[in-house]
């Protein structure tokens, strides 16, 4: 760490393991209910879980970001951060708009909640992804001002580089695009059609340029690699991104509403946006052969690789998989959509933040990197959990091909809820991938504690194994 | 990347790409735009009508009590329970028999099985929810999905 301010990072490091946390735990409850139907019910009906599993992934998504920004920029920018008060105050806002919404998930049926909080002034809620309150979500857009502004002006009066423009940029459009979420006419179709500039617009088309920006910084700081070749790569994936990611958009509008044109426009570009993630693939692992140091974070290393295979596999292949439109006609929201959903998130927007703080927390703790029996930990947690998520994947899609032939394809479709029996099996072999996947998260957590236990007595075995460390980069 | 290939190179084409694709995507929205009338049912939501009325408080009850936790609408939403873009058709045309669907719901739940929450909606807040899904059967979605089953 170069800049004191840098720590502000810290806090919202951890409260995003907290809620990755509690975000796999409501997935197994979920996991749970698809076999056992009548699990927690009336407590905890399915759709309050899905909420809280999909809400706290999103704020914990966002909380790494915002760390992310707030560790990296100063360090591109070479100065402190403009006001790191700010950012204090608005991470415990933050946090508490985001426990007081799952509380009230979790509390009271969820039409008082949308009476509580007044939705009749400004309906917003009861979209997919976007369940919170109208108030949560003018709460969200302060926090995202304050922080744009924050990161801003010391980006303005700072060096200006490359990463910290594209991260910029991507954080910038994170914040505009997430305005469509006020618009809710009662027309469906328009509905549906402006949900999705939210929704498609963040993960495949700014997220992207954020998760670029994330990754191009820990290559350059774990492997040396020369500046500008890191930053033309940087330019060359995020243009590929847009270029394809904006109108692939298209991939959304083919059975709700919108003319047929967009099955072609949709298609076409949508068949394309495999390409940036295909090429982040290539760039991590250049950029590692290449690399003129050995970092020890070995682990951080590990992150960002496995970032870059997994974001391609989930994204870009499950992505194709399903995007073609005489294709999508049949898969369309079936469990091909979870499978492909599950896969994607994890391998590009969780793996790029655990990347990030993998590499950072053992700085913002005051060492380079964590004793090797964390680092150890660490590279176990990263198996567990993308081999689990992988498991998870193909049962899923085992499930959806079977869904679909049974429910979609065949003389004699049966009805939802009879296939849903049929393919029980699957369902059953993903709630114990799920709880794999709880222990690899639990034993990333207990790194950080081994970690901080061999900084407090370090053994004396490991002095030895201690890499000098090169001038930083 | 071969050095003939420079990173201003790089950089015109993010910048040149992401605004030319902006704004062919807002042409198609514009287009799309133009073209929706025709296709998204939007006489039926003239508010100064009852049929109008009732849809409007039917989205407002599917959004405050969150249906689309479970199930799926024009095949969005969650894969729990089944599609109900197509109810109405697959209900054979007939508001009542959704309306005695929901409220049929037992308050706690079928033993062992997936069961819909008992929601005690009011006779008028159940016509809502059912216009509001009739008339989502009604949009034109390109022949999705595949057969009655949804
Ligand atoms: C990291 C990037 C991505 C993430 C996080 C992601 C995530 C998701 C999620 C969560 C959904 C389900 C949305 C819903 O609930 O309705 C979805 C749908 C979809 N995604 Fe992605 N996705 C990514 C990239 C891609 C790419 C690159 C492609 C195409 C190559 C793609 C193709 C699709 C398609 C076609 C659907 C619609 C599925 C349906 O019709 O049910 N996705 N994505
Ligand atoms: C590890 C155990 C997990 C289990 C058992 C699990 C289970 C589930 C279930 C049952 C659903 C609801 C599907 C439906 O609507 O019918 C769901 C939705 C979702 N989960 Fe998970 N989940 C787990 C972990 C994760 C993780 C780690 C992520 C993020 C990477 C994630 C991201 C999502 C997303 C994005 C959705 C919405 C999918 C869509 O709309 O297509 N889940 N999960
Ligand atoms: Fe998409």
């Amino acid at each position: 760490m170069k800049y004191k301010s840098q720590a502000v990072a810290k806090p919202y490091f951890i409260a995003a393991i907290g809620l990755f946390l509690a975000q796999v735990i409501f997935g197994i409850i979920l996991g749970i209910q698809y076999v056992v139907g009548d699990f927690l019910f009336p407590e905890i009906p399915f759709n309050v879980a899905r909420m809280v599993h999909t809400n706290t992934l999103i704020v914990w998504l966002l909380m790494g970001f915002m760390g992310a920004a707030y560790y990296l920029i100063p360090e591109e920018s070479e100065r402190e951060l403009y006001t790191p008060w700010l950012a204090l105050v608005m991470f415990w806002i933050f946090l508490i708009a985001a426990a007081l919404t799952v509380i009230g998930y979790l509390a009271v049926p969820y039409a008082r909640l949308a009476e509580m909080t007044g939705n009749d002034i400004l309906p917003t809620m009861g979209r997919e992804f976007l369940e919170q309150p109208t108030i949560t979500k003018v709460g969200i857009v302060i926090v995202a001002l304050a922080f744009l502004f924050n990161i801003g002006m010391t980006v303005l009066k700072g060096r200006k580089t490359v990463v910290s423009l594209v991260m910029l940029i991507g954080l910038v459009g994170l914040a505009f695009f997430f305005l469509f979420s006020f618009y809710n006419p009662t027309n469906l179709v328009l509905d549906k059609f402006y949900w999705w500039w939210v929704v498609h617009l963040w993960v495949e088309g700014v997220w992207e340029l954020i998760m670029g920006a994330m990754l191009a910084f820990v290559l350059i700081k774990t492997t040396g690699v020369d500046r500008e070749v890191v930053e033309k790569w940087l330019y060359i994936i995020i243009a590929m991104a847009l270029i394809t990611g904006i109108i692939g958009t298209g991939h959304h509008f083919y059975w709700i509403g919108p003319p047929e044109y967009w099955q072609w426009w949709g298609s076409i570009f949508s068949a394309l946006e495999p390409l940036p993630f295909f090429m982040m693939t290539v760039f991590a692992f250049n950029m590692v052969n290449q690399r003129r140091r050995n970092h020890p974070n070995k682990a951080a290393v590990l992150w960002a690789l496995g970032t870059a295979v997994l974001a391609f596999l989930g994204a870009g292949v499950w992505g194709f998989l399903h995007t073609l439109a005489p294709v999508n006609y049949y898969t369309h929201g079936s469990q091909i959509t979870a499978a492909h959903g599950h896969l994607a998130f994890y391998g590009a927007y969780v793996l790029i933040n655990i990347t990030m703080i993998s590499y950072a927390m053992p700085l913002l703790n005051g060492r380079e990197a964590n004793s090797m029996r964390s680092q150890v930990l660490e590279m176990w947690a990263f198996w567990l959990m993308s081999i689990s998520m992988v498991f998870i994947t193909l049962f899923l899609t085992a499930a959806g091909i079977l869904q679909i032939f049974l429910q979609r394809y065949t003389e004699t479709p049966l009805p939802f809820m009879v296939v849903q029996e049929k393919v029980a099996l699957f369902y059953w072999l993903r709630v114990i991938s799920g709880l794999v996947f709880l222990g690899g998260l639990g034993t990333y957590i207990a790194s950080f504690f081994v970690a901080a236990r061999d900084a407090k007595y370090p053994q004396p075995i490991e002095i030895g194994k201690v890499q000098p460390s090169p001038a930083a980069v | 990347m071969a050095q003939v290939f420079t990173k201003s190179m790089a950089r015109n084409i993010f910048y040149g790409g992401s605004v030319f694709f902006i704004l062919l995507f807002l042409a198609l929205t514009l287009d799309t735009s133009f073209a929706l009338p025709e296709r998204d049912q939007r006489h039926q939501l003239d508010l100064s009508t009852e049929v109008g009325q009732r849809i409007a408080r039917g989205k407002e009850l599917w959004e405050t009590n969150n249906c689309i936790g479970c199930h799926t609408l024009l095949g969005e939403g969650a894969y729990f329970a089944p599609e109900l873009g197509n109810i109405y058709t697959r209900f054979g045309n007939n508001k009542e028999a959704i309306k005695a669907f929901i409220q049929s719901r037992p308050a706690m739940g079928i033993p062992g099985r997936r069961s819909m929450p008992q929601f005690n909606f009011s006779d008028e807040e159940l016509d809502a929810i059912a216009e509001f899904l009739k008339y989502s059967s009604e949009i034109n979605t390109a022949g999705w999905p595949p057969n009655i089953q949804g």
